[in-house]
This record gives structure tokens, C-alpha cells and sequence, in this order.
């Protein structure tokens, strides 16, 4: 009589037991979240001054601004995304359209998955290798080339995920009135997987827009404001990887200014992703 | 007779238009088809020429140390000798401590999602958790060397050398100067980057465990944790498996936030307090410095060992979450 008791008060204690740790272990997830949106406010706010919107990357001891690498940000991960998206909306298209049958859907797909997060770095070497080497400078094109091999993997998945929610009644309807398959997919099912397919866009775009590790190797960086590809260009992650290593507070100062500008753009990309997913599952 | 000529001269020729319009949708189909078949196409090439062009570029390096360059601990510039042991044992070491941290704390965050969070709060914490995974690692870069290292060496690594350096056996690990940045660092750093990657994955598999199976357990009486432990575990033990290896996969790659904190030093040392080196902190640090074709063609070696390890480590985890899909498959 006495033994069940105890058994009971024993597993309703490790039941308790557990489950606070488990609460705890939410808490000391959104801890390290706080503790860094935190610092980047801290910094970043006193740094961000107008300047930094206006001023070209300064020489160390001296002041200016970040121009110059936030347009050759946008510039390279604007290219990199208008590479990499039709590349990898028409592969996921071959995945869930037609790759019923066959060998290669399923290694495309395997291979896609691992390519999903394969180190961004080596994507760097073997950009550097591929087309670095050859024209013997480092330019914008070969940062953006970079990104958009990231860019592909990203839109694969997300493209054919979307396509295969698209119900078969729908593509069987447009066949029945006689369209043919291009059209059934361009104009039926790809239509009605759009706001899907955005959103892996947008989540694509925010994960180049932080990356710097591939960028070391390709694009460089460039102290001046320069809008021509074909040469080394500036870019946001690579010069807060420089000034932030430095050790000049005014070139520390300005990567403190850059990290808050990037982390803002990445956070704000994936919440506006998820909300029209969002919008776009309740509409259905 | 002459209606039929007449009808069959009128028939003929929208018959015709028509079959030439059928046979043009056709090409266009097959235009369409062939497009994307050879995008689709395009990702094994791109994966064999990464492979290709990289084995091209570390041939030199190969030539001139062939095996030993995974055995030997020499970095000299100077003399040209090269050895990958301190750029893959520090790779291994800090992804180790990554994962020592990440599997029971993410293995927590997913219980919490999946059983004990109120059901308005799952989302916006389910969110909150991808946003971890969203920031760049850049910024944990910089927030880990100038925030984070400080702190650790102020309070946390005097305590960690009086206390567990002393001991026997795992005391060498734990002593050596309070630097802040080193081995330890970095596998801290990276055990949070990886924790929204496992903990994603985990409640993904969570939430495929029937709820007949998991109202069952309860129905015969077990708590939340017995039913955690002994039903949603085992029954999702492959895709849990494969979450860590895939949240393994992003720490053995991971550069940006390793090359800030880990030391950059191309020294073997006992101690996870001192200064090392990784293969991707290697590369970012040295790459575009390094002079001279063998030392070059060294890094590009570093970054084929990185990729090889990362691609058997993520071919595994895909094995398993295919593996799980399937069981689902079969279940349902």
C-alpha cells in the first residue's frame, strides 16, 4: 500500500521535474535572442547616424559613412536573387511536376537538401576557383554569382513544397478543358503556389543579405563607392567583418551601425515572409 | 457528289490548322519540360563541378603531402609545410561542444513547443526561436567577441579553472589563461546558432507522432514526460537523430561566428580555454592573403575536407528524415 504512493509521487515529481526544464530551456533560448536584438540596439542606435547613409567607408581614424557598401549590397544580392530565382523556380517545377518517374528527381532532390546548407565558404572557394581565377580580379559579379548559389537551393525546396500543396483537382480541371501541361503550370498551379513561392524568395533574400563568408573570396570589398560589377566591390557584411576586427572605435562604431542595418532588413525579411505565408494558408 | 468534295475541301483545312495548333502546345510542352528538366539538372552539375573544381585546386597540395597532410600539425607559411590536424580537430572539437549544449536544450524548447506552451503563445515562440536562426552569423560574431568573450573571461573561466581545472582527468581541458576568446567560445557561440535548427526539426517530428498514440499513454495514466520518454521519442528517434545532424552539418560549416571568437591561432593545445583554429576560420582569415600556389592550394584542400565531412554528415541526416517520412507514410 505504501509502495504506490511513493511510485506515483516519484513520477509526478520527475514529470515536474522535467517539464521546468524544459520551460527553462525555452527561456534560455529567447535569453540569448533578448541579450543580442539587445546589444545591436544599444550599439547600433548611437551609431546610426545620418552619415552612415550618406558617407562613403572612411580610412581608419576617420569618420563617414557606410554608403557605399549598403548599394553594393543591394546591387549584388538584388542580381544574385534575379539569378538564382527562375533557376530554382523551374528546377522545384521539374521536382514536383514531372518528376514522378525516374532517377533524377530523387538525387535532385537529395542533392538539392544537402546544397541547402552546405558551408556558404566553400560556395566562396569554389566561386573564387571557377571564375576568379579566370578574369584575375575579384568583381561584383562573382559575389553575386556566389549568392546566387544560395539563392537556388532555397527556391527549390520552397517552389516545389508550394506546387505539391496545389491540389490535383485543380491541374486536372485545366486539363479537362483542354489546356496544355505548359500552360496548366504557369498558368494554373504555379499561379495559385505564388504567395508560397514569395516567400521563399523573401526567406532567400534574407539569407544572402547577411552572408559574408562567400563574399570574402569574390567580391572583396572596395573602400570607394564604385557601381561598376566587374570590379571589387563593397559590401556590408565583408566591411563589418573589417571594421568590426579593426581596432579603430570609429571603424567599430560604423560595423556596430551596419550590424544593426542588417539584422533589421533579415528579421524584417522573415517576419513579412511568414505573414503573407500566413495570409496566403487562410485564404486557401 | 459535289456537296462532299465541297465539304470535304472546307473540313480539311481548319482540320488542319488545328493539328498544327495541337502539335505547337505539344513543342511548347516539351520546350517547357525540357527547361526545367535541365535546371533541375543543373543542381547535380553544379554539385560535381564544386567537387571538380575544388579537387582541381587542391592538386598541388595533394602532390606534395598527400595523406599526411590530415595527420600533420604543421602551418608554416614560410617553409611551405602545411598539415590540416589543428584546423580539423578545432572543426571537430567546437562542434562537439555545440552539440553537448544544443541537443538537450533544443530537445527542451521542443517539448515546451509541442506539449506544455498554451496554444497562443506556440507560434510567436516558434518564431521567436527561427528568428535565433535568422540573425546572420556575423552579428553573433561580433556580439560574441565583444560582448560575450569579455564576460566569459571575467566571471565564467576563473571559475571554470579554479573548480574544474583542478580535477583529475577533464582538469587539463578547463585550465590555461581566462582570454575569453578560445575553443570553448566558439562552441558556446555555435551551440546557440545551431539550438533553432535542432529544436525546428524536433518539433516538426513531434508533431507527426499520432495523437492516438500519445491520448493512449495518457488514457493509461502516464505524465507528459513519460509520454515524451517513452512514446513521442522512440517513435521519432531516426528524425530526431537526423535534426542533430543536420544542426551538426550548420556547426562544422558555420564561419562568420567561429572566425570571430575562436583565436585564430595554429596551435594544439589540451586546454578549451586557449586560442585554436577551425577549417572554415582557416579559410576566411587566410585566404585571400595567403601567397604561393602550395599554400593556396592547402586552403582549398581545408575547404574540400570541410565539404566532404559536411556532405556525409548532412547525406546522413536526410537518410534519416527520409526514413521518418516514410514510417509516416506507412502509418497513415
Amino acid at each position: 500500500m505504501n509502495i504506490l504512493p511513493n511510485l506515483y509521487t516519484r513520477r509526478r515529481i520527475i514529470n515536474a521535474v522535467g517539464l521546468t526544464v524544459s520551460l527553462l530551456a525555452m527561456l534560455f533560448g529567447l535569453f540569448w535572442l533578448c541579450w543580442i536584438l539587445f546589444t545591436l540596439l544599444d550599439y547600433g542606435l548611437l551609431a546610426l547616424v545620418p552619415a552612415v547613409f550618406t558617407q562613403m567607408t572612411p580610412p581608419p581614424g576617420s569618420s563617414g559613412g557606410l554608403l557605399n557598401a549598403i548599394a553594393g549590397s543591394l546591387m549584388m544580392t538584388l542580381v544574385g536573387t534575379l539569378i538564382g530565382t527562375p533557376v530554382g523556380i523551374l528546377a522545384g517545377t521539374y521536382l514536383a511536376e514531372f518528376g514522378q518517374r525516374g532517377w533524377m528527381a530523387p538525387i535532385t532532390r537529395f542533392i538539392n537538401d544537402i546544397l541547402l546548407s552546405a558551408p556558404s565558404i566553400v560556395i566562396g572557394l569554389f566561386v573564387y576557383e571557377m571564375y576568379v581565377i579566370r578574369v584575375k580580379h575579384f568583381s561584383g559579379w562573382a559575389g553575386a554569382l556566389a549568392l546566387s548559389i544560395l539563392v537556388i537551393p532555397i527556391v527549390i525546396r520552397t517552389t516545389e513544397n508550394m506546387l505539391r500543396l496545389v491540389p490535383s483537382t485543380l491541374r486536372e480541371a485545366a486539363a479537362a478543358l483542354g489546356a496544355p501541361q505548359w500552360k496548366v503550370i504557369n498558368f494554373v498551379t504555379l499561379r495559385a503556389a505564388r504567395a508560397g513561392i514569395i516567400t521563399g524568395v523573401l526567406l532567400a533574400v534574407a539569407r544572402i543579405s547577411g552572408e559574408t563568408a562567400p563574399l570574402l573570396f569574390t567580391a572583396l570589398n572596395n573602400q570607394f563607392w564604385s557601381s561598376d560589377m566587374n570590379k571589387p566591390m563593397a559590401n556590408l557584411p565583408v566591411v563589418i567583418f573589417q571594421f568590426a576586427m579593426s581596432p579603430y572605435a570609429d571603424w567599430q562604431k560604423l560595423a556596430w551601425a551596419g550590424a544593426l542595418l542588417i539584422t533589421i532588413s533579415v528579421l524584417t525579411l522573415n517576419i513579412v515572409a511568414r505573414v503573407l505565408f500566413r495570409q496566403s494558408a487562410t485564404t486557401h | 457528289m459535289p456537296p462532299v468534295i465541297f465539304n470535304e475541301k472546307y473540313s480539311t483545312i481548319p482540320m488542319f490548322s488545328h493539328q498544327a495548333r495541337l502539335k505547337r502546345q505539344a513543342v511548347f510542352d516539351l520546350l517547357f519540360r525540357s527547361l526545367t528538366r535541365v535546371s533541375a539538372f543543373g543542381v547535380l552539375a553544379l554539385l560535381v563541378a564544386i567537387i571538380v573544381s575544388l579537387v582541381v585546386g587542391s592538386m598541388p597540395a595533394i602532390h606534395a603531402f598527400g595523406f599526411g597532410f590530415l595527420t600533420s600539425s604543421d602551418w608554416d607559411p614560410v617553409n611551405d609545410q602545411f598539415g590540416a590536424l589543428i584546423p580539423i580537430i578545432g572543426t571537430l572539437v567546437t562542434s562537439g561542444i555545440a552539440l553537448i549544449i544544443a541537443i538537450p536544450v533544443s530537445f527542451g524548447i521542443a517539448i515546451f513547443l509541442t506539449e506544455l506552451s498554451p496554444r497562443i503563445l506556440r507560434r510567436p515562440l516558434g518564431i521567436a526561436i527561427e528568428l535565433l536562426a535568422g540573425i546572420p552569423s556575423i552579428i553573433y560574431g561580433m556580439w560574441g567577441l565583444f560582448i560575450f568573450a569579455p564576460l566569459f573571461a571575467d566571471h565564467v573561466e576563473p571559475w571554470l579553472n579554479k573548480h574544474v581545472g583542478t580535477l583529475a582527468y577533464i582538469g587539463p581541458f578547463f585550465s590555461g589563461p581566462p582570454m575569453g576568446i578560445g575553443l570553448l567560445t566558439a562552441g558556446i557561440i555555435l551551440a546557440i546558432m545551431v539550438i533553432p535548427f535542432i529544436a525546428s526539426v524536433m518539433r516538426d517530428v513531434f508533431d507527426v507522432v499520432p495523437a492516438m498514440l500519445k491520448e493512449s499513454a495518457y488514457a493509461v495514466g502516464a505524465t507528459t514526460w513519460e509520454v515524451m520518454w517513452q512514446v513521442v521519442l522512440p517513435y521519432t528517434k531516426v528524425g530526431v537523430a537526423g535534426g542533430i545532424m543536420l544542426g551538426l552539418g550548420r556547426a562544422l560549416g558555420e564561419t562568420m561566428a567561429i572566425t570571430f571568437v575562436i583565436g585564430n591561432a595554429h596551435e594544439l593545445s589540451k586546454s578549451l580555454l586557449m586560442p585554436g583554429n577551425s577549417i572554415s576560420s582557416a579559410l576566411a582569415n587566410e585566404f585571400t592573403e595567403a601567397v604561393g600556389d602550395l599554400y593556396t592550394s592547402s586552403l582549398i584542400e581545408l575547404g574540400l575536407l570541410l565539404f566532404f565531412i559536411t556532405f556525409v554528415v548532412l547525406s546522413i541526416a536526410r537518410y534519416m528524415l527520409y526514413k521518418l517520412g516514410q514510417m509516416e507514410g506507412q502509418a497513415a
